[in-house]
């Protein structure tokens, strides 16, 4: 299996071991895929953590857009700014990039 | 990393394309580790004496489903359903035309289970099951959304979703499973949604909504969860409560249930409609996923069981659930007729969320405003297991007739795409039957190329701008797939999105402006509350 700064990680790109997630860890997987993890990056990947903190799963869409409306500007608040960070989608990308395993279902 | 290919133009005309042998050869969806294949009663890597097992897997099963033996020895080879399938037709492999589909499977049939094939296997087309063989069924048998388009062309109706699902049960029995659908079945049975959705979340994602549309309508409409002795029990695909457009869609049940006054509830121990127990063709693991939502039918002591959008969810409630759970007539065990005793005998048990709507509006329970939904054109996608495995409203073509209904009550401009791409000839979203993953968007891509082809003709000739499902799988993959083919992603809607936009909902009494004269319409209506 492949990994990523000595960190085991699936097929797809996700870490194993949650556990083993750190802030290089993101900026490396970042990297992969051509982003820089800007502070807006950030933003939303320390909301995905602490969330998943909570309730041992990556948040709704929904649910995301709403809080990074709340907690950095009504502009931010929709899947579409989400989706200009993210080009591949908040939930899948995203997760990733903060070391939550992949929202799975029909999504 | 994914290997590179080329999007599918779209033509004026659908056309037979030429053939590319082996254009989607490989080695298909990413396996399931022992991780997901245990906890379903797998074989967590592939057996040594596989081929063994193989074998008496598939005699178990042309013997239980007389079907899948009845399919296999039934074709002739007329090739009236080669030119049927959205994946042949999008990728140009032969394997995907449904006769050389099932035919991976029949040559193996027709090896061990027939006279001539087990004597004179050249002559009859008979195959040995070798590893090249076992590859070929998982990669092609996952390239197959069970969407059983083929069927409705083929003069003996031979059922290609049977087999591929027979395939990918004989495959899962030898340690060979698709980990997108097996790690979500694990988390279905024990968590009890696809998503591992767990109660706490699930509760504070409804609160959030509740708050939203609260703040946005100034109505208290509610989503409430394990609610004991709410009338009607609400079974929904767990991307309603995650993705979009889906969840628009739950906010449309909502204020639906709202403007009737009835009482309601969703279950988070059965917190999920979808049950891929079909896809891969396992009738245990599917009754396990459905006893969930038997469990908590009991429990919550609700006298009706209700479906949201999700296409195949709707296929195992009208065609399985019964049997399976005794939502429906026909349970023989303790515990299914006690459900049957339980639900109420006056409504359709179970009954499709459209199915509910259509009948308000008939009603003249429901008031829309119409023009709210002025800025959009609007056209109906059939999914395919509702279109070609179910019904709605006991009426011929109802599952057609139903939702169309019900778009026209809340908009003004509707436009159905061509005629032998919709209704019982719908082309499938390309991402059914299990295919929804990401490693399989090349699949996913070529195989939407026919509904695709279709939309762009309706948006060339009626400036149509939204394309409306009833399944959460079909919204899903259009939310990836329409952007490939040059359309807006967000095209795509719920039905009870449209719903939510158009409805007039009552405001409190309490209002400062002078209340509508509203009347009371859920007091005259046929429900009855029974006190406690």
């Amino acid at each position: 299996m492949a990994d990523i700064l000595g960190a085991e990680v699936d097929e797809e790109g996700f870490l194993v071991d949650l556990k083993d997630w750190t802030k290089e860890i993101a900026v490396e997987m970042a990297k992969g895929d051509d982003i820089e993890l800007s502070e807006e990056h950030w933003d939303v990947i320390n909301f995905l953590r602490d969330y998943f903190e909570e309730y041992q799963i990556a948040p709704a869409v929904r649910v995301l857009t709403k809080a990074i409306g709340k907690q950095f500007g009504k502009e931010k608040g929709n899947s579409k700014y989400l989706y200009s960070l993210f080009p591949y989608g908040p939930g899948k990308q995203g997760c990733r990039f903060a070391g939550l395993p992949k929202p799975t279902g029909c999504i | 990393m994914a290997k590179e290919f080329d999007i599918p133009k779209l033509p004026t005309y659908l056309e037979i394309p030429e053939i590319n042998e082996g254009v989607m050869e490989g080695e298909g969806p990413f396996k399931s580790a022992k991780e997901f294949q245990s906890p379903l009663g797998f074989p967590g890597e592939k057996v040594d004496n596989w081929q063994e097992v193989a074998i008496n897997k598939m005699g178990e099963l042309k013997s239980k489903y007389r079907s899948v033996q009845v399919f296999l020895d039934a074709c002739v080879k007329c090739g009236a359903c080669t030119d049927k399938c959205h994946y042949f037709l999008g990728s140009s492999d032969p394997k995907n035309m449904p006769v050389a589909r099932q035919d991976l499977f029949r040559s193996v049939y027709r090896r061990h289970f027939t006279f001539a094939g087990k004597y004179f296997p050249k002559l009859v087309g008979a195959k040995e099951l070798d590893d090249e063989m076992l590859d070929d069924w998982y990669n092609y048998f996952h390239q197959c959304s069970q969407c059983r388009r083929c069927s409705v062309f083929c003069p003996y109706g031979i059922d290609t979703a049977e087999i591929s699902m027979a395939a990918r049960e004989v495959l899962d029995s030898v340690g060979v499973g698709q980990k997108y659908c097996n790690q979500i079945l694990g988390k279905a049975i024990t968590i009890g949604n696809n998503l591992g959705l767990p109660e706490p979340a699930l509760r504070d994602t409804l609160l959030d909504l509740e708050e939203e549309i609260e703040e946005e309508t100034g109505v208290a409409v509610k989503y409430p969860l394990d609610v004991k002795g709410a009338e009607i029990l609400l079974i929904t695909p767990s991307a309603d409560f995650f993705a979009e457009p889906h969840i628009d869609g739950l906010i449309g049940y909502g204020k639906v249930f709202h403007q009737d006054g009835v009482s309601w509830t969703m279950s988070s121990y059965a917190s999920e409609g979808a049950n891929f127990g079909m896809f891969i063709g396992s009738y245990d693991i599917m009754r396990k996923a459905a006893l969930r939502i038997r469990k908590a039918a009991l429990d919550l002591e609700v006298s009706r069981v209700m479906v949201g959008e999700c296409g195949h969810a709707w296929r195992v409630a009208y065609s399985f659930w019964n049997t399976l759970t005794g939502v429906g007539a026909g349970a023989t065990d303790e515990f299914g007729q006690k459900l049957q005793n339980q639900l109420d005998s006056r409504y359709p048990q179970p009954q499709h969320i459209i199915e509910y709507t259509h009948d308000l509006i008939q009603q003249g329970k429901l008031n829309f405003d119409k023009s709210a939904n002025d800025d959009r054109t609007v056209t109906f996608h059939d999914s395919c297991n509702v279109a070609r495995a179910t019904n709605m409203g006991g009426i011929p073509n109802g599952q057609f007739i139903l939702p169309r209904e019900v778009i026209k009550a809340v908009c003004n401009n509707y436009v159905d795409m061509e005629r032998s791409t919709i209704m019982e000839s719908t082309f499938c979203c390309g991402g059914g039957g299990g295919l929804l993953t990401d490693d399989l968007m090349e699949i996913r891509i070529k195989g939407a190329m026919p509904r695709m082809q279709a939309l762009k003709e309706v948006e060339k000739s009626d400036a149509v701008d939204t394309l409306v499902a009833i399944c959460a799988i079909c919204k899903s993959q259009f939310s990836k797939v329409l952007p490939k083919f040059d359309f807006d992603p967000y095209m795509i809607a719920s039905a009870h999105q449209l719903v939510s936009e158009a409805i007039i909902m009552d405001k409190p009494q309490t209002d400062d402006a002078p209340a509508e004269e509203v009347e009371e319409a859920s007091e005259t209506s046929v429900e009855t509350e029974t006190a406690e």
